[in-house]
């Protein structure tokens, strides 16, 4: 029924959004649309960014109300790089994200927020976690999130497979955030794609003209 | 009125949802929570369903066939409330069949599709009742034709309907190509279903297919078990025991087919 449809995309109170992340041979690709939109009916900003570092070889993407993310993710830099400096070593991708679990859980009435967070570290290579709202931790090999990843649950489990190699699954990524946002109002604008590998971190930004497009564009 | 009902069961007037004698779901409309899909080929059209019907948690049928004969070669798939799209079905059965003896030829699809717009928009209030048009005509071959809820009435190459319709837009806008085969469609249909049945909690069971043409209209099942497998069927460990087809060349799955008409 279209109406229970409308009901799941509203009880999350996800940000008009689209945020995915997929590990594939090597390392991981994260990446993000870029509009902020309030309510539905006006773009607030078209370009922002939604992929934000929390270490060297970490980021993260946030999901849910803009503002409880943007605190809980600057509340965990902080925890993270004191951590990092105790442990004199790189922070492991699990830490980073347990940290925001930790956030999420115990402020759980007060916090409407889900992350995604992804990087390479040296023990288990290239990471995927999802905090999600009520603060479950989970690893999982590809993940999306947002209001426009409803479209995309089809295309992303047929598509992917893990251990691809990094073109495809950039192109994975670039492809799902394009059908994505072809269909979800509140997401828009660039595609703003992250590739951590153990070399380092690589920005992709595909404008919307040289976004995919599709049979009926 | 807690502590009383502690030990004995209390068969007053007020048998509330919070009472454990009652399922919840008693209380519930019976839906077609579901996903369908209908696409235009050069000779006619595919369409397809999955195969349950919901009252609230409990499945009330898991063989349900939402594709419906409106006319010999006119098809339409139901989503929405069983009862309301049972009821338009039977309406439009009725003027369509009387229109097609009037006009001593069979009805266009374009009428049929009309006609569920007029009840749909009549009766917007009233009904929760999302369909898909389907069928093959002499004027203009394979039309799908979509009447979502509220009455609006628009004609497309390729239309999905229904609660998990919304997991495969992106899986559609990606694989449907203009020109495609009557083969490559029923594949597509096939895959795109199993992937919301995958996701969508009120799609479930058999998908449902159907072809009309000129010929006539074939139908097809596939079970369960003989759904293609997806690429994100696999754990966590690194050893793959199967190869992952590639979307487009599944053809392990079995079908089991007879003609109507």
């Amino acid at each position: 029924m279209e109406k229970r449809c409308a009901d799941t995309q509203v009880k999350g109170v996800s940000t008009g959004t689209t945020i995915l992340a997929a590990t594939f041979d090597g390392g991981v690709v994260i990446g993000s649309d870029s509009r902020a939109s309030m309510g539905g009916e006006y773009v607030s900003s078209k370009t922002i960014n939604k992929v934000i570092q929390v270490h060297d070889q970490i980021f993260c993407c946030m999901a849910g109300s803009l503002a409880d993310a943007q605190a809980v993710i600057k509340a965990a830099k902080f925890h993270l790089s004191f951590h990092c400096v105790q442990m004199e070593t790189p922070p492991l991708v699990i830490a980073a994200a347990s940290i925001l679990k930790d956030l999420c859980y115990k402020n759980k009435d007060e916090l409407q927020a889900g992350f995604i967070t992804a990087g390479w570290d040296r023990k288990k290579g290239p990471q995927v976690y999802v905090v999600s709202l009520g603060g479950m931790l989970i690893s999982q090999p590809v993940t999306i999130g947002g209001s426009g990843s409803t479209y995309i649950y089809g295309y992303t489990d047929a598509k992917y497979k893990p251990n691809m190699s990094r073109d495809e699954c950039l192109q994975f990524a670039t492809n799902a955030l394009s059908l994505a946002m072809g269909r979800d109002n509140v997401s828009g604008g660039v595609a703003h794609l992250v590739v951590i590998t153990e070399a380092g971190v690589e920005h992709v930004v595909i404008p919307g003209n040289k976004l995919p497009k599709f049979h009926d564009e | 009125m807690a502590t009383a009902a502690s030990m004995m069961p209390y068969f007053g007037q007020q048998i509330s949802s919070k009472h454990d004698m009652v399922p919840d779901w008693t209380n519930q409309e019976v839906s077609t929570g579901t996903t369908i899909m209908a696409v235009e080929y050069d000779g006619g059209v595919v369409i397809g369903a999955d195969s349950r019907t919901t009252t609230g948690a409990y499945i009330a049928n898991r063989v349900t066939d939402k594709l419906t004969p409106i006319h010999d070669r006119i098809f339409c798939c139901r989503s929405g409330s069983a009862a309301d799209t049972q009821a338009i079905a039977d309406v439009v059965t009725y003027q369509l069949g009387f229109h097609s003896i009037e006009l001593d030829e069979p009805p266009l699809v374009e009428t049929a599709a009309n006609l569920f717009k007029a009840s749909c928009y009549r009766y917007r209030e009233e009904l929760t009742a999302g369909i898909l048009v389907a069928g093959w005509d002499r004027r203009r071959a394979g039309q799908v034709y979509c009447v979502p809820i509220g009455g609006m009435l628009v004609r497309q190459p390729v239309a999905v309907g229904g609660s998990g319709s919304t997991y495969i837009y992106g899986f559609m806008d990606s694989n449907y190509k203009p020109g495609m085969t009557k083969d490559q469609c029923l594949d597509l249909t096939a895959q795109a279903l199993s992937l919301a049945m995958e996701r969508d909690g009120s799609s479930g069971g058999v998908v449902r297919l159907a072809s009309i043409s000129e010929e006539g209209v074939e139908r097809r099942v596939i079970l369960g078990n003989q759904l293609p497998k997806l690429s994100t069927q696999h754990t966590h460990t690194h050893t793959h025991t199967h190869t992952h087809t590639h979307t487009h060349t599944h053809k392990h799955c079995s079908v089991f087919w007879s003609t109507l008409f």
